[in-house]
């Protein structure tokens, strides 16, 4: 079973992103970048159906500026056997990632496509499911379990109100959730056996996809800032503030 | 304009969240419908009928709909919804897993999370953990949108008196089957809906230890949170995870206990109108968004606040 696995480079979650002082977008000048969370967690669990003997080959896909080859030499370390990577500095979407995903798994024919839920720069949430409706295939969004057998995989899904199981047939697109896995660390010499590793790179163009933005980013602002607050002494000091100050309970 | 609102629903309840939607429908401005797709959902039509403001329903009522599995539900959003200028949901894990699959039909670019409309093309929504709000402006000519629910107002639920008319064509899953859930079980309100939550995070120490939280949240009629480290580490299910990648929470009252405050649990709690940390590490980044921090030890203070309310 061959498996593709979609990675963003993303702004590093332990940064504080600020917006720049003209406020047209986001400072991210000698920001420290990283594979985002989720497709990190994504990339194990196909390292892991590949140990198990159910995946036999994995395929990591990045699209962006050329930096985003250092994510998917992660990925090659990780486990992954070759990487793709669409090469553009178009600011892109969803949609549009979607559409050059499609056109990759049309030519590359995977049984299992796993990315993350959501990137932690944008909060979309949207490029999995959107990609699912352009092939055709089911989806199994923000799994924290996946189980295959003939044919098919059950994925348990985090909503809501609490866990959902469902049965989608492959090829599928699955999606991942915080409690999918523990992602390992790469290895030094998986490091350097990663460099080696073949990656190929496209251009949307090559894809047939157009990268033109249909949203358009007005501007940025920092959110609305909450006055400091007080320490108080003891219980009975945030007791009294709340029934006589705040009046919240 | 036209403006569909798809309804949040378990088929019997119409969930608030679609309130909220409608008021963000009502800040768009135009004529609102809402399609309740599901299964036995004829009671979901009438209350969506009885919201002020709306001019229609659209029930869609099948098996295929039941569970709202996305490969059933986005093809009927798509259909229903090409009629339409603007289509809404929620920010719940049903709109998320539905409407960009729905919006790709329908080759828009979908906008996530919109905390307000600032015109008919413009919106705002928090990016980076809600380190940054964003003004986008679409130039598709349909807009189809996720609403985060904390930010807008709850329409009124009565006072309508909207047509309904049943969707005939049925969109039902070749490729996908619902296999099962368990859903959390409590007589606690909602997060999403409560007016106070408190919240445990790592300092807990284990699920056992929660029950001093759920006495307090029983005393004040509170919903009960936590933080993705109490996740992670089994104290309670997944469905009490608030923050970037949870659960988005704006209550009166948010009281965090045992939680640091990293970024990614602010970003789903920051906008409650006060909030009181206990924590007992006076640096803990959770002291620079409380009105009411307490350092002190959690094992002495949380029994002691539950006595005294
Ligand atoms: C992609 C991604 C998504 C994420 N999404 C979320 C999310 O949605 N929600 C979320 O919450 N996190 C999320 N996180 C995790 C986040 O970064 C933090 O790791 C997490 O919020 C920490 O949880 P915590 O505050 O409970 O634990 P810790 O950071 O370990 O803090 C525990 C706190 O308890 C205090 N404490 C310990 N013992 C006591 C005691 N006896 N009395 C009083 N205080 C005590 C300590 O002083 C400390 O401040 C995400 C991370 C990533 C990478
Ligand atoms: N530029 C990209 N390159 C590769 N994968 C991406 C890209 N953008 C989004 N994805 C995938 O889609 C998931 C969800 O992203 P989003 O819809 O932007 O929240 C990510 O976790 C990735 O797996």
């Amino acid at each position: 079973m061959k498996v593709l696995v979609a990675v963003k480079r993303v702004v590093d979650y332990n940064v504080k992103v600020r917006p720049k002082a003209d406020g047209t977008n986001v400072e991210l000048a000698n920001v420290k970048m990283s594979i985002n969370p989720f497709c990190e967690i994504a990339v194990e669990e196909a390292v892991r159906l590949k140990e198990k003997g159910t995946a036999t080959e994995i395929v990591a896909v990045s699209m962006g500026a050329k930096p985003c080859q250092e994510q998917l030499r992660t990925a090659l370390a990780l486990g992954a056997d070759r990487a793709i990577h669409v090469e553009t500095d178009a600011e892109l979407q969803p949609l549009t990632v979607a559409k050059m995903l499609k056109a990759i798994a049309d030519e590359e024919k995977p049984d299992l496509i796993i990315m993350g839920k959501q990137s932690i720069d944008g909060d979309n949430n949207q490029t999995g499911q959107m990609l699912a409706a352009l092939t055709g295939m089911p989806q199994g969004t923000f799994a924290s379990e996946v189980a295959i057998a003939d044919g098919s995989v059950s994925v348990t899904r985090e909503i809501d109100g609490g866990l959902q199981t469902v049965k989608l047939s492959l090829p599928a697109v699955v999606t991942t959730d915080l409690r999918l896995n523990e992602p390992r660390y790469a290895s030094l010499p998986n490091i350097m056996k990663a460099k080696r590793k073949p990656l190929d790179t496209k251009t949307p163009e090559d894809l047939g996809v157009n990268v033109e933005a249909r949203v358009q980013l007005v501007g940025v602002e920092p959110p609305a800032q909450r006055s400091a607050g007080i320490k108080v002494a003891d219980v009975d000091a945030l007791v009294e503030k709340l029934k006589n100050e705040a009046k919240v309970i | 304009m036209s403006i569909l609102v798809i309804a949040e629903h378990n088929n019997a309840q119409l969930n608030p969240a679609t309130l909220n939607v409608v008021d963000a429908a009502n800040k768009i401005g135009g004529d609102i419908t809402i399609l309740v797709a599901g299964e036995n959902c004829a009671e979901v039509a009438n209350q969506a009928a009885s919201v002020a403001g709306i001019s229609k329903v659209i029930v869609a009522d099948d098996a295929a709909y039941g569970h709202q599995l996305a490969e059933s539900v986005a093809p009927l959003v798509a259909e229903v919804g090409a009629a339409f200028d603007y289509i809404l949901a929620a920010a719940t894990t049903t709109g998320k897993n539905v409407l960009p699959r729905a919006s790709a039909l329908l080759d828009v670019q979908m906008i996530s999370d919109i905390i307000s409309v600032e015109s008919g093309d413009t919106f705002k929504r928090p990016i980076y953990a809600g380190n940054v709000i964003a003004t986008v402006k679409s130039i598709d000519a349909k807009k189809v949108m996720t609403v985060r629910t904390t930010a807008f107002d709850a329409a009124a639920a009565e006072g309508g008196s909207a047509s309904i008319e049943a969707h005939g064509n049925v969109h039902a899953a070749t490729n996908a089957e619902f296999a099962g859930e368990e859903l959390a079980k409590s007589d606690r309100p909602e997060l999403a809906a409560a007016s106070i939550v408190v919240s445990g995070g790592r300092g807990m120490q284990n699920g056992d230890n929660f029950e001093m939280l759920y006495k307090v949240a029983d005393k004040l009629g509170a919903a009960v949170g936590a933080s993705r480290a109490a996740v992670d580490a089994g104290f309670v299910p997944n469905d009490m995870q608030v923050g970037q990648t949870g659960k988005i929470v704006a209550p009166d009252l948010y009281i965090a206990v045992g939680i640091s405050g990293a970024i990614q649990h602010l970003a789903g709690m920051k906008d409650s109108k006060v909030i009181v940390a206990i924590n007992k590490d006076e640096e803990a980044p959770i002291f620079s968004v409380a009105d009411y921090g307490l350092v002190a030890d959690l094992f002495d203070a949380v029994p002691e606040f539950e006595s005294k309310i």
